[in-house]
């Protein structure tokens, strides 16, 4: 551990906010432990941490979403008792929530003014709040058409709702919660415009992130928690992404992953021409054919929504392409007419979906069941009818072994496990049955960076074992460091073929849907 | 069919359908807040026995209203207490709240009054008599306008036009005003509430409370307005009706008033129509009759509404997350 260094250039300003010895556990979980920091005004401060980490924890202590069970806060260099919510909005704190706390149906003036209405009529309160949102709107540049009903704003537009709900109750200090997790890399980057100017207008920012990148990119100084404790404060100009990996997993993490050059053989997946729709008849896939060979990584890029999850779901068999082909392992299988997962996971196919809690996992499951989960049927499993669950458990015990799943207790309710580990069942599940083709989707979604390290060690395995491999992510990193071949999806459509080694810039700007000049050949 | 029958069939439309509008907009302002009510008809059913109950004792209909109105707000005070603090299971509370009406009622109308649970029959001063608005005599000869005046809008009691105020006020209390604001935003992202620094607990209380003070006046319309006294089983289904009428009524205000007009109009012709003679089929019967209203109710609420949503966070007691 390397102690509480804190920085002397952000202590010899002012703080607007400062934590002392903060301590606050759930239980027998020590959530938060003995925690200092001191947050300069008028500064960008993140706090960086694995999941878990406890940093959503010390937030909603500063929220007054929960009470600290011991310590001070101070804002502004006074002792200041949070006991709720209204307290921090009232000491100019203000939280834009990892997942906004927005009514839908209603629009965006109701949400902004929902708890500061001033006044018990709407009609009067709401021409005064029009009149005050215009002004913050203008001076903050910040625009929402405020007769907009939430549910039919995009959510970069629903977030900056979020940082309107804040300003407009005086916030001087902004905490936002993981922001980034459910924008696509344009709004993200226009977030942080965002963020940078209202510093410039003085405001104080801490933003909580699990990204290294963010933290590089945008803050002024840094905070790590591990495990509850803060570890280390640095300033971000003075430290490194490797430096803040090492602080946040407490060993050497190796960020770039190593990997010999491919051996690809033959095509093991050809899809030819495909074509899917989606449950409201709009076109998500169109025309998309690529072939992934053996001991090769096929990786998908694209902002997230641009028909990759269809194209995913059409190869796996859980959504009907319209039309096309799709020959496995030289194979056709019937996409467009009669085709169900079970038959193509005998064909060797495995699928790991892109989410894990609605397609990968029963959650309320124990671990050993949902490691057998659509290979149940399986005769291992099975003596006539029933079950064999000492096989099914030994089977387990194995598997949790290998994948180094933690807790290691097949018994435990899936529920109970980090998303890491709950991803790691998932992928000891699809990867260990031998398969011909792998699908892989957002592997590392919502997953911490020890596992992630580790997912992508073992998708390289696999690879070398030669599996054929088709990843799909919206992680340009992920995509970039394990894929030897990448397309890029927009619109539907491939729209480009490129090397891994490729600038960040031109893939950018082909998921942006800027027209290719060069043919493809997928 | 002349202007008098059609007039006397509507009539009894808006005598019917007053106890499902209250106990409708009753369960507006509780499931708006997130909390379901499945417990509307056992509320009403209490408060129609308290009402006939005080009106007979104390010999006045307004001390029979506070009655009613005590007796719907304690037990939905027990719902609220059940569902919203202790977080239990709103349905099964509220299933356990028409049991005990229907048991308590009944026991405590035996035990009390000795006429098989009935409460003693009401004089005319002990219940709300019909009203007769200034002007219906002299007006009563005009041609059409004046027997609908005189006729359908006016000679109903107190409650009726209650129930039918409580329309417009209903919508501007939910849609106009802050409380009404916070009232909606509860029942849909009780989060957004609780993170705005408002009591996401008092919000739903206060909703369940105005539930229950709607769903004394709707039983105290059935013993002491309608009738002439409390008898067992009195509300027969209606609370479910008008939870009918609500979802039907997606809810909202004006839409629960027209589904409810519309029960009560199947209601009406219903009752008009036993024993009537028609050309081919002759005698309906009378049975099938009675079941009319619930038939067209599946039907209506099967297929002919589309989807209706609820409100989001309905039926789920709210827990802060980590």
């Amino acid at each position: 551990m390397s102690g509480n260094n804190g920085n002397p250039a952000a202590d010899a300003r002012e703080p607007a906010i400062e934590l002392r010895g903060i301590s606050k556990a759930f239980g027998p979980v020590q959530a938060n432990k003995d925690i200092d920091l001191r947050v300069a005004k008028g500064s960008i401060h993140g706090i960086i941490g694995e999941n878990g980490a406890g940093k959503s924890t010390l937030m909603s202590i500063l929220y007054g979403f929960y009470q600290a069970d011991k310590g001070d806060i101070l804002i502004n260099d006074k002792v200041l008792k949070i006991s709720d919510s209204q307290a921090a909005i009232a000491a100019g704190i203000g939280m834009v929530h990892q997942h906004f706390m927005l009514v839908e149906n209603f629009t965006v003036l109701e949400n902004i003014i929902l708890g500061a209405e001033g006044g018990s009529i709407l009609n009067r309160a709401v021409t005064n709040a029009e009149k005050e949102l215009e002004r913050i709107e203008r001076e903050y540049a910040l625009e929402v058409n405020p007769d907009t009903l939430i549910e039919e704003l995009p959510v970069g537009l629903q977030q900056r709702v979020e940082i309107l709900k804040a300003l407009y109750r005086g916030a001087e200090i902004l905490i936002l919660d993981e922001p980034t997790g459910v924008l696509t890399p344009a709004e993200a980057d226009h977030l942080f415009r965002i963020l940078q100017q209202l510093k410039e207008q003085g405001k104080t920012i801490i933003l909580i992130t699990h990204k290294l990148r963010e933290i590089m990119a945008i803050t002024d100084s840094v905070s790590v928690m591990r495990r509850g404790e803060m570890v280390a404060t640095r300033e971000t100009a003075k430290t490194s992404v490797e430096e803040l990996a090492e602080l946040m997993v407490g060993r050497r993490v190796l960020l770039q992953v190593d990997k010999k050059p491919a051996k690809p053989g033959d095509v093991k997946l050809s899809i030819e021409n495909l074509t899917v729709k989606d449950g409201r008849g709009v076109t998500m896939v169109e025309n998309v054919s690529l072939n992934v060979r053996a001991g090769e990584i096929v990786g998908i890029a694209g902002v997230a929504g641009n028909g990759q999850s269809e194209l995913l779901e059409a190869i796996a068999g859980i959504r009907r392409a319209k039309s096309g082909k799709v020959i496995l392992d030289g194979k056709p299988i019937g996409v467009t007419s009669k085709v169900d997962p079970g038959m193509l996971r005998d064909q060797g196919l495995a699928h790991v979906p892109e989410d894990r809690h609605h397609m990968g996992l029963v959650l309320p499951f124990e671990e050993n069941e949902n490691s057998i989960l659509g290979y149940h049927d399986r005769p291992e499993y099975l003596k006539g009818p029933l079950l064999q669950i000492d096989a099914i458990r030994d089977d387990a015990k194995k598997k949790i072994e290998q994948y180094d799943i933690r807790p290691p207790n097949c018994r435990l309710k899936t529920a109970n496990f980090s998303g890491g580990n709950q991803q790691k069942i998932v992928l000891a599940r699809e990867m260990e049955r031998d398969p011909v083709v792998l699908l892989v989707g957002q592997p590392t979604r919502g997953v911490d960076v020890g596992a992630i390290e580790f997912i992508h060690k073992r998708i390289i395995e696999m690879r070398d074992q030669g599996k054929a491999i088709l990843l799909v992510s919206v992680e340009l990193d992920e995509i970039r460091s394990l894929a030897d071949r990448v397309l890029v999806m927009f619109a539907g459509r491939v729209v480009g073929e490129r090397s891994p080694d490729t600038s960040e810039g031109e893939l950018g700007l082909l998921m942006a849907g800027v027209e290719d000049s060069k043919e493809t050949a997928a | 069919m002349d202007l008098s029958v059609i007039l006397q069939v509507l009539d009894s439309t808006v005598r019917l359908s007053t106890p499902l509008l209250l106990a409708a907009l009753a369960g507006l302002f509780s499931e708006r807040s997130g909390v379901f009510d499945i417990g509307l008809e056992g509320k009403m059913l209490g408060a129609a026995f308290a009402a006939g109950a005080a009106a007979a004792v104390f010999g006045s209909p307004w001390i029979g209203l506070l009655f009613a109105v005590l007796v719907g707000l304690v037990l939905a005070l027990v719902h609220a207490f059940a569902s919203i603090t202790v977080k239990g299971n709103q349905i099964v509370s509220g299933v356990a709240i028409n049991f005990i009406a229907l048991g308590l009622t009944a026991l405590l109308g035996q035990s009390w009054f000795a006429r098989g649970g009935r409460t003693p029959q009401l004089s005319q001063e002990q219940r709300f008599s019909p009203i007769e608005l200034p002007g219906s005599e002299a007006l009563a000869d005009v041609p059409i306008l004046g027997p609908i005046y005189a006729d359908l809008i006016s000679g109903h009691n107190l409650i009726v036009y209650f129930a039918f105020f409580m329309v417009p006020v209903t919508y501007w209390i939910v849609f106009k005003t802050r409380f009404g604001l916070r009232l909606r935003a509860v029942g849909e992202n009780p989060a957004a509430v609780d993170t705005a620094g408002i009591s996401v607990v008092w919000a739903r209380y206060r909703a369940v409370m105005i539930c229950g003070v709607l769903c004394g006046f709707a039983g105290a319309y059935l013993s002491i307005g309608q009738q002439a006294g409390f008898v067992q089983n009195m509300t027969a289904g209606k609370g479910f009706i008008a939870l009918a009428a609500l979802i039907f009524a997606r809810w909202k205000p004006l839409n629960a008033m027209y589904a409810c007009l519309l029960f009560g109009f199947l209601d009406a012709v219903a009752i008009r129509m036993q024993g009537a003679e028609f050309p081919i089929i002759g005698t309906v019967n009378s049975q099938l009759m009675q079941a009319l209203p619930y038939i067209l109710t599946v039907i209506l609420l099967a297929g002919f509404i589309g989807k209706a949503v609820p409100p989001k966070a309905g039926g789920v007691a709210y827990t802060k997350e980590r």
